[in-house]
């Protein structure tokens, strides 16, 4: 354990063990986790899911459920034993002593009441001051974390703000009783990637405004943690398997499981001038041995007409208002947007929620209706086909969702997932409808013993892989992968990757990547189409987008993607406070004629 | 807002003049010709097509349809076959005596389902939520009239603390009114109370799972604002919508709850019309039963909205 010697410190974790209880059985979650948190000091601990990490900041609060959960060691915050305290002392160093923020902005909030009323709770319950002080006070912490209009906003409530602007809340709250420490428990992970930006700026700043508060920092993100943690924990199912100053553990991990996280971790501008997407090297967690990666190349002909093509796409969503619901404005969701899709072509939209990018995918299969536009998919004219001919066309296109545990029906059994598609198309038995899913289950990396379970017996990677497998059980010649690697934990992430890939190899597919992760839409797209406010603001090679980004947004986005590096810690975006603009646009309202400049062969840019 | 509640008055018209076109269409496909029960013994010819004009029987049926909104909506419902009484001026006498009733069980059930909800979802899987289930389950399948009686026997017959039957007017002896009210309306609001216990348990659990509960732990509240401020509020929100479509059942449970306490209400009134083919009570009843059941469910609509500013915004 290092110690951050010289100064007494804040927060002293020793042989924390935390137990749940299933069915009877104790079983330990956290095994005998101890740190240190020094005054003004960040501490980060990184895990993937069920290491343990969140379960870990909770037990320090005391906030798991009495009765199913169990804690052992101490916790001392200024060598007061927390765990030793009755609970009416607990509370008043809960928002007092500790204050604590959470990775749902959304939903942390109570929607029925104002923020100035929550934020205002705080102040009387630790402070015991008036309610006309604490609205004062209330104002001045909104305006610290540098919300806008702060006097009147207060009045607000939860759903008027945004996901970035809710987090600044939280803060703010957290903030109120001047805590000695802030336990952020994946703050940023639910955020757009610029907000995110703004958030971890935010904290940095604050933390040298208020006088010696500690962070104590969870999150999943490596990048993240080399830009704001002194120090790291890396924990794995319950244990610390590593801990030390960032950079010793960037740069010398010493164990391999370390060494295995930090190498799923796409970093953002590794690829330089690759020309082909490049597989993600898997480390074995037990040697830490890495396989070397290799590149998927020559799976793109772009002799051949494309796959998928589509020209001025406009979806738009009307939004009725007033008395008798009439249309008074609409969701400019998906604006004049054109491309092509080679065979055997990995092509991605990025971009930040509300920019269309989902849309365009769904508009591409008509799950949602263009209002107008072409797609010529597989020799389908898409926007014309009948009902009949709308179902045969879908032979050719599949989808792949983000959340593995809502996107399959928990009562079907995986091989009936995987059927289905094959038997409502009516392609052949189900004799041969079983042997197809064998077939398929074992090209995504599962058993065809698999058939029978039931999703919840899956790990999300698994599920995430069995609806892989549904999508292609058609023989698709495209996938629109709507964020499916987006939810997965790192190392999932690059072996689901690597499966698109190898898939990509074997068969051909062309892809449509639909995701907001810059680093992995690096690592394995051939072309990349940022989306901004419903239209394609810069499309082109991956190497021309990412190495010589023109638009001025798509600078923006790069810009703000945490680099798994600790020496850019003391960096500062100095972004500005801002919110995602919405393409809410009124009535008659008629988007303006863009022209795109041509920077380098295919890549283009939309001219401000 | 206002035009939030405007909009949904207007929406309720429509509704209930469709149910007006049932309550009509009711009197003209039941057997039987008024007329010649009118007519008497004799059943002269004369007479028959007399009151045939009189009461513009010959006319089309879109036509008596008209006639008759048009007297509803002047306040006049027709007159009883058997008293030969206005109808409005009957359903007036015994409009408030159901009111009483069903104000004071919707009382009982709210008192005793909310927070013995609130309390099984806080004390999950103990003794406590194990006996508030059993009890609800009770209240669910213990048939009223049954419930009725043991407690006439029990309170009344056996105590003497309550009367076992009656009405009293309560504006003229609140007390007395009260106490002859009392066992009438637990009765009627112990199935309505168990599925409001039901409702609210299942609804706080829901609700305690969420994070701005969490967020309110870490605040450092004590666990009653937790549950009761923070919990509450939003738990409460489905319950009110519940709450309004329960009150048909509570209509519905009057009826057979008044013929147990022998209360001279809505209930007894409807028996007594339809067992005596009084059509024109029957209408009236029913077109009057709707209109408060349309009432109720607007009224929880607008505190639903009150209640629940995400709401408020898309208004």
């Amino acid at each position: 354990m290092t110690d951050s010697a010289m100064t007494e410190p804040v927060l002293s974790v020793r042989n924390l063990t935390v137990s749940f209880r299933s069915a009877d059985i104790w079983r330990p979650v956290v095994r005998d986790v101890s740190f240190d948190v020094g005054p003004r000091e960040t501490v980060s601990i990184v895990g993937e899911s069920g290491s343990g990490k969140s379960v870990t900041s909770l037990a320090i609060m005391r906030l798991l459920a009495k009765g199913a959960s169990s804690i052992e060691g101490e916790v001392l915050l200024n060598g007061q034993n927390l765990l030793a305290l009755p609970e009416e002392q607990m509370r008043d160093v809960r928002g007092n002593d500790i204050a604590m923020i959470f990775q749902e902005p959304m939903t942390s909030l109570n929607p029925t009441f104002t923020i100035g009323r929550q934020i205002a709770e705080t102040l009387i319950r630790h402070r015991r001051i008036s309610a006309a002080q604490a609205k004062v006070e209330s104002i001045e912490l909104l305006e610290k974390v540098r919300i806008p209009n702060a006097r009147a906003r207060i009045r607000e409530y939860p759903h008027q703000f945004s996901g970035g602007m809710r987090q600044r809340v939280m803060i703010a709250m957290a903030l109120a009783s001047k805590p000695k420490l802030l336990i952020a428990d994946e703050p940023t992970t639910a955020l757009d990637v610029t907000i995110q930006g703004q958030i971890l700026d935010l904290l940095k700043l604050l933390q040298e405004e208020e006088d010696g508060m500690s962070i104590l920092f969870i999150t999943h993100d490596m990048g993240v943690v080399a830009e704001i943690a002194e120090r790291t924990l890396v924990m794995y199912r319950g244990d610390v398997v590593e801990s030390g100053p960032t950079e010793g553990i960037f740069r010398r991990g010493r164990e391999p499981y370390t060494r295995a996280l930090l190498s799923s971790v796409p970093r953002l501008g590794s690829m330089g001038d690759r020309d082909w997407p490049l597989r993600f090297p898997i480390v074995d967690i037990e040697t830490g041995q890495a396989s070397e990666p290799t590149e998927v190349a020559g799976t793109l002909d772009r002799s051949r007409t494309p796959i998928l093509s589509v020209r001025n796409l406009v979806t738009r969503f009307d939004i009725r208002s007033g008395f008798l619901q009439r249309k008074t404005a609409a969701v400019h969701a998906v604006e004049n947007v054109s491309f092509d899709l080679a065979q055997g072509e990995t092509l991605a939209l990025v971009g930040e929620s509300g920019c269309g990018k989902s849309t365009t995918g769904r508009s591409i299969m008509r799950l949602v209706e263009p209002c107008s536009g072409e797609v010529q998919l597989d020799g389908y004219d898409v926007l014309k086909l009948g009902p009949r001919d709308l179902r045969r066309m879908r032979r050719s296109v599949q989808m792949v969702f983000q959340d593995p545990f809502a996107s399959l029906n928990p009562r079907m059994s995986v091989g009936t997932a995987i059927s289905e598609p094959f038997l409502a198309h009516g392609l052949g038995s189900k004799a041969q409808a079983r042997e197809r899913t064998a077939d398929l289950l074992e090209r995504v990396g599962l058993t065809t013993d698999m058939m029978r379970r039931y999703p919840h017996e899956f790990s999300g990677g698994q599920r995430q892989r069995i609806s892989i497998a549904r999508a292609l059980s058609l023989e698709p010649k495209v996938i629109v992968a709507d964020e499916s690697v987006s939810a997965l934990d790192v190392s999932i992430k690059a072996q689901v990757c690597n499966l698109l890939l190898d898939l990509q190899e074997s068969l051909g597919l062309a892809f449509l990547f639909i995701s907001h992760d810059m680093a992995v839409v690096e690592r394995v797209s051939h072309r990349v189409a940022v989306m901004y406010l419903g239209e394609i603001v810069e499309i082109g090679p991956r190497a021309a987008v990412f190495g010589n980004p023109q638009h001025a947004y798509t600078r923006k986005l790069i810009a703000a993607v945490p680099v798994p590096d600790p020496a850019r810690r003391s960096m500062k975006r100095n972004i500005a406070v801002d919110e995602l603009k919405n393409p809410v646009r009124p009535r008659g309202y008629q988007p303006p004629k863009r022209n795109y400049r041509e920077v380098a062969p295919g890549h283009f840019v939309q001219m401000e | 807002m206002y035009a939030y509640i405007a909009k949904r008055l207007l929406v309720a018209i429509p509704t209930l003049l469709i149910i007006s076109i049932f309550v009509f269409l009711l009197q003209k496909l039941l057997p039987g010709d008024p007329v010649l029960a009118m007519a008497g013994e004799e059943r002269d010819p004369e007479v028959i097509a007399y009151l045939r004009e009189q009461y513009r029987l010959n006319d089309p049926v879109v036509y008596q349809y008209f006639y008759w909104l048009g007297d509803v909506l002047r306040g006049d419902l027709g007159t009883s076959l058997r008293t030969n009484q206005p109808v409005t001026e009957l359903i007036l006498q015994k409009l408030p005596v159901t009111i009483q009733l069903a104000v004071m069980a919707m009382i009982f059930a709210v008192l005793i389902g909310i927070p013995a909800g609130i309390l099984a979802a806080v004390h999950k899987n103990t003794a406590l939520d194990y006996l508030a289930n059993l009890v609800a389950l009770s209240g669910l399948s213990i048939p009223n009239f049954w419930l009725g009686i043991m407690l006439i026997l029990l309170v009344s017959v056996h105590l003497g603390w309550l009367p076992a039957s009656g009405y009293y007017p309560f504006f003229v002896d609140p007390l007395r009114s009260l106490k002859t009210m009392v066992m009438p309306a637990f009765v009627l609001s112990t199935p309505l109370a168990a599925m409001l216990m039901r409702h609210t348990r299942s609804s706080m659990l829901g609700v305690l799972r969420a994070d701005y509960i969490r967020t309110a732990r870490a605040k450092g509240l004590s666990e009653r604002t937790v549950v009761i401020e923070h919990g509450l509020r939003n738990g409460l929100l489905p319950i009110i919508t519940l709450s309004a479509l329960l009150f048909g059942d509570l209509l519905a449970g009057a009826v057979l709850t008044e013929q147990i306490f022998t209360i001279p209400g809505f209930g007894k009134l409807i028996v007594d019309a339809v067992f005596n083919r009084d059509y024109a009570v029957v209408q009236g009843v029913v077109l009057c039963t709707a209109a408060a059941f349309i009432l109720m469910n607007l009224l929880a609509d607008i505190l639903y909205v009150l209640l629940n500013p995400r709401m408020r915004a898309s208004l």
